[in-house]
């Protein structure tokens, strides 16, 4: 079932430079949907559509039927489609774990009694639980940014946007909000849009879209994507590690199969031989 | 830079912890009130504020230094009003004179006398700012100040943002520390110099911190309308506040201080002789 459609899409932040130019694709319920680009491509401006922070020039974004043209939907659409930002200190309201978890809920006027289950349920589906109630200027980036991802689930959403969230930490924080994130898609099935610029991180989405120059150039299943090698280097995208390797590996005469992508599934072809 | 005790919570759970806000806050007001009622040379009126303060800091379970340290940020308020009223009060009795400067032991009575009053002012503010969580110094204002929503004055609002300065303070220091720490490996110096040209040198930290500051809350403002943030209307509270017998306890505890304070003021000579 489909829960977020964009068609023809076009923004413009200045009305002469075009962030998004003629965009369109769907996203299923329960997908995990990578986009793709360089700086400037256009991905943020996309997070920014997607949950009516922006509305579009030209064309239509649509929420789960609800269009972000009209006024009306705005929390409606805000309430289903959760977005964490890349900088984790500027997205945390409160100075408590549990109080910023619970400004969402609060804004939407949710009674007290399940606020404090929503809280409950957010900080344990990011393993934060026993923070609730600490103050996140001790905790580590990749930690704020699972708060940032609870506060945004409390608001128990359909859609976790993730726009470029993981750029700020290092890898190990990194690591943290993907499995995260993945768990989130598999075990709960939320849908996921994951905005980044880093390869290795579209491995995990069963779609990646490509954008480059705020144009929509290449998508499909992450196998597909990074066959079009050329098509990647040629906008400035790089082939994740992993991939690269046993490709060269190949080149040399080790018998490998193709669509290597990660490291752990290399580690097994290479074990095999 | 990351010392500054002023503000910061001492997470406990405590008795003093778990008292309401509110209650807290006024108590505060009058705890101040009292120092100030305290009337010159009683110094046994400051002993039992003195007291107060130490009790205080018992049933909190704050550690003294933590306690202690808030004076640090105000150590050169204290004795500059201190240097001037040792030398330059000429009433009473002439204890040294030497060129414009002359020392009396009413000057020294009243510097000792300013020195308590500021002191334990600020160290009762203090254990505020220690026991309390900014968000919970927020709410009990905001719900202090409720009665003001009658003229109109944007109480909520208020509250909201005295609480994000508050969970940015933080945040702001350690950028600060940051930018000194980039001015300095760019060969700035901060440290040598007559005053004007430090506070000079300083303008190249103000300026970054003030155009990160801009950026921030943009991110931030972003952040909350993506979690359906629309101001106080049908806005609910996750934090209920709940009177117990533990803010019965300290209401008794401050009105015993001020009765005994005016009992002091009454009777002073009658105790002391």
């Amino acid at each position: 079932m489909q829960i977020i459609s964009v068609e023809n899409v076009s923004y413009s932040y200045d009305k002469q430079n075009m962030a998004i130019k003629n965009v369109s694709f769907s996203v299923q319920r329960g997908e995990y949907v990578s986009i793709i680009g360089h700086n400037g491509s256009g991905k943020s401006t996309i997070a920014r559509l997607l949950n009516a922070l922006i509305k579009p020039d030209e064309g239509e974004v649509t929420v789960d039927g609800l269009s972000s043209l009209d006024k009306k939907n705005l929390f409606e659409i805000r309430k289903r489609v959760g977005v964490v930002f890349q900088n984790p200190d500027n997205q945390l309201v409160a100075s408590i774990v549990e109080d910023d978890v619970a400004f969402g809920p609060e804004n939407l006027g949710v009674p007290r009694e399940e606020i404090g289950e929503r809280i409950e349920f957010a900080l344990s589906a990011v393993g934060m639980t026993e923070f609730r109630k600490s103050s996140p200027v001790r905790l580590s980036g990749g930690q704020k940014q699972r708060i940032a991802i609870a506060g945004v689930l409390a608001l128990k959403p359909d859609v976790l946007v993730l726009d470029e969230s993981t750029a700020m930490l290092d890898p190990r924080g990194r690591k943290e909000v993907l499995d995260v994130v993945e768990k989130l898609n598999k075990e709960q099935g939320v849908t996921v849009i994951s905005i980044t610029h880093y390869m290795e991180e579209t491995v995990r989405a069963d779609r990646v879209l490509v954008m480059d120059g705020g144009e929509l150039i290449l998508q499909g299943c992450p196998q597909e994507i990074f066959a079009k090698k050329d098509v990647l280097t040629a906008i400035g995208l790089e082939i994740p590690p992993a991939m690269r390797i046993a490709e060269k590996l190949v080149a040399r005469g080790v018998p490998l199969p193709s669509g290597i992508l990660t490291e752990e599934r290399l580690g097994e072809e290479l074990c095999k031989l | 830079m990351k010392d500054v005790s002023f503000g910061q919570y001492y997470p406990a759970t405590s008795f003093a912890h778990k008292m309401d806000a509110r209650i807290k806050i006024l108590i505060i007001i009058a705890y101040i009130v009292a120092v100030f009622l305290v009337q010159p040379f009683h110094f046994l009126g400051f002993l039992a504020c003195l007291v107060f303060v130490i009790v205080s800091t018992i049933v909190a379970k704050v550690p003294f230094m933590r306690v202690l340290k808030s004076i640090k940020g105000i150590l050169f308020f204290i004795v500059l009003s201190a240097v001037l009223q040792i030398f330059f009060n000429a009433n009473g009795k002439v204890l040294l004179s030497w060129s414009f400067i002359t020392i009396t032991d009413q000057g020294l009575l009243n510097a000792g006398f300013l020195i308590a009053r500021i002191t334990l002012v600020v160290l009762g503010a203090s254990l505020l700012t220690l026991t309390t969580s900014p968000v919970e110094i927020a709410d009990g204002l905001e719900s202090l100040m409720t009665p003001l929503k009658w003229i109109k004055f944007p109480v909520h609002e208020f509250a909201l943002i005295m609480s994000i300065a508050l969970r940015f303070i933080p945040t702001l220091l350690d950028e600060t520390d940051r930018i000194i720490k980039a001015q300095k490996a760019r060969g700035a110096d901060f440290e040598s110099g007559n005053i004007f040209k430090r506070i000079r040198a300083l303008i190249p930290v103000l300026i970054p911190l003030l155009i990160g500051s801009f950026r921030r809350a943009d991110e931030l403002a972003d952040a909350m309308d993506a979690r359906c943030y629309a101001g106080s209307k049908k806005r609910t509270k996750y934090k209920k506040q709940t009177l117990t017998f533990r803010d019965v306890i300290g209401v008794l505890f401050i009105a015993g201080l001020i009765v005994g304070i005016v009992f002091l003021n009454k009777f002073y000579l009658f105790l002391v002789i």
